[in-house]
């Protein structure tokens, strides 16, 4: 998994690495910084000789020409190589924070495209596996917890390590006996630490499902509110409120008490370092083992070390929850199209609107006991109409969406234009096949463009041409910006009436083979509805017209009407062939039409 | 349906890796904090107690640190005399101890008051906001979104929480230290804290230059995830269509120029945050290098001529000599200035957006709640032979208002039957728009009334204005005779029962969901209310029968299934009117067939407001209004509508469709 996300680096790879690279530098300078200060103070001040002190930077000082050096010019003179060091340590840190947030903004970007792209090529069944909100979860907010990790691990999954290992050694170089206290209060530390967090992770995860449950009552109750109102059980939401409140409360407090150890433990930790540090230095230097200066400096050094672990726990942590939002990511990057055309021949185009189902059986979900759809045997020519009517869950729109390959069925054949859907490439096919969705989307931009999607090369004469035929001109041309009227994220600028009509002037541009209407013109009026059809029967003669409708009248005129039931077909037949010999129709015309006086 | 909208928008949270690092600054801090605290000051004495150990244990950090200076003093002391006296550095060496043993001590104990106290002033300010919310008019849920009113119990609770459990101490602690630090070097030697404070001066300068560019960096970075939080939104929630029409390739292009943007303004938002940390660190090693120097110049320069007066007082402080120790001890200070100086600055941000995040919150709670100025109320009644009406304190199953006259303090008795009449009511939503125009219809005890229209002609509305939801503008509304302003409106919506086109359904059990519209119903009553639905027989059929749990919104039911489920909590509400705003609209015409017996035997003797799309529906309703553009055009019984041949007629026979 790591590796697989790590890929997406690509392209920031260089700035990866020189992140962690200048950081390495910075370290250095800054773990040898502290023991500059004790030649300050030993050297400079004590006027202890540098050649009497310990450790390879004293070495490298000597070669410096600094052992010649004495009092207020060695003071000078180191303190202005500290400054320098101090310059390029900035340097350093600063373009470390900038390369490590080229990289971490970049890795973020292009995972972010990877999985919009994926997400664009995933079939009907993947989007349905994960659900939208999920995938938008995924893509938001999973992403940025990934890319702010990453950046943070640039900076930090060296830094805090080296400094630990250069800290400790540059601690055993100054003296080696006083090294051990570490020994001692590391590894105390360290378990102290690692405790606290085992015991609080557990602590969290049920503090987030109360939150989760905290979030979904308010969510309900927001959604309901007219409920709520009209039956006046504001008191009682009030006080099922408070009850998760409550809970929200206590969870946080029992995870976060453990948390807050953390401080006070570092702390300690620290002190009793420096405290033996102090009683063993005292004898040390006594013996003159050691100078003052070291001393200083080995305090330093401490606070570095137990800083670096500090921040190694932080990542620790960090990491954790990055490896929640990771794994969520990678399952979608790692999910296969369940829709291919790898094998599919490029030259292949669809040559007439004939369609075919041979024994069709479709499953949403392989593991599903019962087929949605089951034995589907059916043959429409080229130019037909073909009306299809069924309860609710019949599976009227699983049948059409077979058509252009939006899912795969499970047994059986799909053929278009005599070849199986399955041999043409997946946009040769839905450029043929047009289709009206149920759920009709609309996006923000403005009418002419949303047209577009139809045809991108279209003439404004064609454009208009189609939004005749769908009955759209001449409400858009009612707006005052007419086609350049903005439609608003979702089309909200319309109503649903108009946006129907937009959607079916958008798949007619399109000028397909096979034109599918589900369910598309319900909240259009029968008048309307019955010039919608004129239309097209008029205009594309060639294209087959498949229309799934709730009302008798839109497809009474239909060349055959398919009667589904329970995923099976029922009958198919002519308006008049049903109404005389099958119940199902019968019933929804007779429901329908229920005193409808003569006209 | 907007409502279906708004939810979706309510999944991420549009905040991104802006993180901890929001720019926003509140419009009134001072006022804002003010509120604040006085909720968090719900405990002044625990407070004063946290401000006490806040500066016990930031105090002993200095504390410490300038006790090194004898004990380095007494080393060096040790070096050059050659005696190892031992009693005075164990002294020092348990002083010190204690001392860091208390700051730790205190700083486990403030945070964890502290812990209580941020819980504590959540907990309170979200059963304030959420009592607050439940008050206000249906118009403010009509203008604000779910995600909007989510995020002040999500993300502006979060930042609040961030500030006061962390912020809040940690300014109180980064300002004892440098105060206490600041005492301290000037008690050590003015004249090497004079350099201190022209490095703080620059560091100042360094962090406000910053901070002002990465503002402008957040700020730019927060449009641009707008930018792409929106596309990714609306593409993947229309991702069906871009398959259809085979957009993958656009999309995917038009994606990459807005994800590239935001990579840019994201690199140098996140470069200008985490730059101050080195820079900040570093800067403190030139402080302690020019310390140094300076430290040494003075030490070796006079460290052995006795100086007197205000040089003294100048190079020496109080105690009128720099020693190696306290040249020690003034070092590790410069060492420890900078670090909560970038704290109190990052803080204040967190602090600033906490303010703001506030100041969304109390605008809500400061949100005018719904008026109710009715007096008039439902109460249990008893009739006798001669038809005087008593009030009673037990449930008779009779109700009557209660109407006390102010003019001479009578009270009248008015039995609850279910009579509604509109007169010459108008009403706009916005007070501009008119939506409905001197609408007058009555609806006897009893009777069923239909209303038929195109969207928007505004049957629903005449509906939510009979509850409440709305006031009118104009004209007057009573039931049973008593105009509705002065009816209390818990009572008036008691009086009601509603079913409507979106089921909204509460996670619980199915029993739970029905007892909504009778808290104290019996599980009989439940079955019972569930019969008349017809909602008995699925019932019993889910895996738990009353008990199966709804999760989601009911969404492990079928909408058919959900629109019967609230029906039998309308049922088992049993007012006297009863309002059907496309109760069926999701149930298709043969499955309706099948419930109609049930809805018949629910709208028995009850005042019925239906709102239907399907004529079938409204046939045989006393009367049926037929809307356009908020006044009624056709009023009557069907037959009479249909010799009228107007525009019912031609609904009817199809000629015209609704919309």
């Amino acid at each position: 998994m790591f590796r697989k996300l790590l890929s997406y680096a690509k392209g920031y790879r260089f700035y990866s690495f020189l992140a962690p690279a200048t950081i390495v530098l910075e370290v250095l300078l800054e773990v040898a910084i502290p023991f500059l200060m004790s030649v300050i103070i030993d050297s400079g001040i004590n006027g202890i000789p540098l050649s009497q002190k310990d450790g390879f930077v004293v070495d490298m000082l000597i070669k410096m020409g600094f052992g010649e050096k004495q009092g207020l010019d060695l003071v000078v003179a180191t303190g202005a190589l500290m400054i320098i060091m101090a310059c390029i340590s900035l340097a350093c840190g600063a373009s470390a924070a900038f390369f490590a947030a080229k990289a971490g903004m970049g890795f973020g970007k292009n995972l972010r495209g990877a999985m919009f792209a994926k997400i664009q090529d995933f079939s009907f069944s993947n989007v349905d596996k994960f659900s939208t909100g999920s995938l938008i979860t995924r893509m938001t907010t999973d992403v940025n917890m990934i890319q702010n990790a990453y950046m943070m691990a640039l900076r930090m999954l060296i830094r805090s390590p080296l400094m630990f290992v250069m800290a400790i050694g540059m601690a055993i170089g100054i003296n080696k006996r006083l090294s051990l206290v570490f020994l001692i209060v590391g590894p105390l530390l360290a378990f102290a630490l690692i405790f606290v967090g085992s015991k609080a992770h557990p602590r969290f995860e049920r503090m987030f499902k109360k939150y989760d449950k905290f979030n979904t009552s308010i969510q309900e109750n927001l959604i309901s509110i007219r409920v709520v109102k009209a039956f006046v059980r504001s008191k009682h939401e009030k006080e099922k409120f408070q009850i998760s409140n409550d809970e929200l409360k206590a969870a946080s407090i029992f995870a976060e008490k453990l948390i807050i150890l953390n401080g006070p433990i570092m702390m300690v930790a620290v002190y009793a370092c420096i405290l033996s540090i102090l009683w063993f230095g005292t004898k040390l230097i006594f013996v003159g083992e050691m100078q003052l200066g070291d001393l200083m400096s080995f305090i330093t050094y401490v606070q570095q070390i137990l800083m670096s672990l500090m921040m190694i726990s932080m990542i620790f942590v960090m990491s954790v929850m990055a490896k929640a939002s990771m794994k969520r990511v990678y399952e979608v990057l790692n999910e296969a199209p369940t829709i291919k055309d790898d094998t599919a021949d490029s030259n292949l185009q669809v040559n007439s609107g004939d369609i075919e189902f041979k024994n069709v059986f479709f499953k949403y979900n392989e593991a599903a006991e019962e087929p949605v759809l089951s034995n589907i045997n059916l043959s429409i020519k080229s130019g037909e109409t073909v009306g299809i009517l069924g309860g609710t869950g019949s599976a009227k729109s699983s049948l059409v969406q077979l058509i252009p390959r939006l899912y795969d069925v499970s047994e059986g054949e799909v053929l278009v234009g005599g070849r199986n859907v399955k041999d043409y490439k997946l946009n040769t096919l839905r450029d043929s096949v047009s289709m009206v969705l149920q759920s009709n989307v609309l996006f923000s931009g403005t009418i002419e463009e949303n047209l577009r999607w139809g045809n991108e090369n279209a003439t404004m004469e064609e454009i208009r041409e189609a939004a005749k035929i769908a009955c759209a001109d001449d409400f858009v041309m009612s707006f005052p910006d007419q086609y350049n009227t903005d439609l608003g994220q979702g089309g909200v600028n319309v109503s649903g009436g108009q946006k129907q009509r937009l959607c079916i002037a958008r798949a007619l541009l399109k000028n397909p083979k096979i034109l599918i209407l589900d369910d598309s013109t319900s909240a259009v009026d029968t008048a309307t509805d019955g010039k919608i059809r004129e239309g097209m029967k008029n205009s594309l003669p060639e294209t087959t017209k498949i229309i799934i409708a709730q009302r008798i009248n839109s497809i009474q005129h239909a060349d055959k009407i398919i009667v589904l039931d329970d995923g099976k077909i029922d009958d198919i037949g002519t308006h008049e062939k049903l109404l005389s010999r099958n119940e199902i129709y019968k019933d929804v015309y007779i429901s329908q039409q229920e005193g409808k006086m003569e006209q | 349906m907007s409502e279906k909208q708004q939810i979706k928008k309510n999944g991420p949270p549009p905040g991104g890796p802006g993180g901890k690092m929001k720019f926003e600054k509140p419009n009134d801090a001072k006022k804002t904090l003010l509120r604040l605290l006085s909720y968090v000051v719900k405990n002044k004495a625990l407070l004063v107690l946290v401000a006490f150990l806040v500066i016990i244990s930031s105090g002993a950090g200095v504390a410490g640190t300038y006790l090194l200076t004898p004990i380095i003093n007494e080393i060096g002391a040790v070096v050059k005399d050659g005696t190892f006296d031992i009693t005075n550095i164990v002294k020092y060496l348990v002083i010190i101890g204690v001392i860091y043993v208390c700051g730790a001590a205190a700083q486990y104990i403030y945070q964890r008051l502290m812990l209580n106290i941020s819980q504590g002033t959540l907990n309170l300010l979200r059963k304030d906001l959420f009592e607050h919310l439940q008050s206000l008019p249906i118009k403010f849920f009509d203008t604000h979104t779910h995600g909007e009113l989510m995020s002040r119990f999500t993300n502006d609770t979060d930042t609040i929480r961030e500030a006061i459990s962390q912020g809040l101490v940690q300014v109180i602690s980064s300002l004892v230290t440098v105060f206490g630090i600041f005492a301290m070097m000037l008690y050590i030697s003015p004249a090497l804290t004079g350099l201190i404070i022209i490095m703080l001066f620059v560091m100042l300068n360094i962090i406000k230059f910053i901070g002002g560019k990465s503002a402008n960096f957040f700020r730019k970075q927060q449009q641009n995830i707008g930018a792409v939080n929106g596309y990714i939104e609306e593409f993947i929630e229309g991702q069906r269509v871009v398959k259809v029409f085979c957009r993958e390739e656009k999309s995917k292009e038009n994606f990459a120029v807005r994800n590239e943007s935001f990579r840019k303004s994201a690199t140098n938002a996140h470069t200008c945050a985490s730059i101050i940390m080195p820079i900040m660190g570093n800067l403190s090693y030139f402080n302690f290098a020019a310390t140094a120097a300076l430290g040494a110049f003075i030490i070796i320069r006079f460290g052995s001529t006795e100086l007197t007066g205000a040089s003294a007082l100048l190079l020496g402080g109080i105690e009128g000599t720099l020693t190696i120790g306290s040249l020690a001890a003034f070092l590790q200070y410069t060492r420890q200035f900078s670090n909560p100086i970038s704290q109190v600055s990052q803080q204040l941000n967190s602090i600033l957006a906490a303010l703001a995040g506030a100041e969304r919150i109390f605008a809500i709670i400061d949100a005018k709640p719904e008026e109710d100025d009715g007096y008039v109320t439902l109460v249990n009644a008893n009739v006798d032979e001669s038809g005087n009406i008593t009030e009673s304190e037990k449930r008779t199953g009779t109700w009557a208002w209660r109407h006390p006259h102010s003019a001479d303090g009578t009270v009248t008795y008015t039995l609850l039957k279910g009579d509604v009449r509109f007169h010459d009511v108008t009403f706009s939503y916005d007070g501009k728009k008119t939506v409905l125009k001197n609408v007058s219809l009555y609806a006897k005890p009893g009777q069923k009334i239909a209303f038929v229209g195109s969207t928007g002609a505004g049957k629903t509305t005449i509906t939510n204005l009979i509850n409440r939801f709305y006031d009118i503008d104009e004209g007057k509304i009573t039931y049973d005779g008593i105009n509705i302003k002065k009816i209390k409106k818990d009572d008036l919506r008691r009086s009601l029962a509603m079913v409507l086109q979106d089921t909204h359904l509460f996670t619980g059990t199915v029993e739970e969901n029905i007892r909504y519209g009778k808290l104290d119903a019996t599980h009989e009553e439940i079955v019972e209310a569930a019969k008349l639905a017809n909602a008995h027989s699925f019932i019993k059929r889910l895996p738990d029968g009353y008990n199966t749990k709804l999760t989601g919104d009911g969404s492990n039911l079928s909408q058919g299934q959900r629109q019967l489920l609230a029906i039998a909590r309308a049922a088992v509400a049993d007012p006297p009117v009863l309002i059907l705003d496309e109760a069926t609209s999701s149930i298709d015409t043969r499955t309706e067939k099948l419930i109609e017996k049930g809805m018949d035997k629910l709208m028995e003797n009850k005042t019925v407001f239906v709102i239907a799309h399907r004529l079938s529906t409204v046939r045989n309703s006393n009367a049926i209004m037929v809307l356009e553009d908020g006044q009624i055009i056709e009023k009557g019984d069907h037959d009479t509508l249909i010799d009228e041949k107007g525009k019912y007629y031609k609904l009817y026979t199809g000629q015209f469709e609704l919309s």
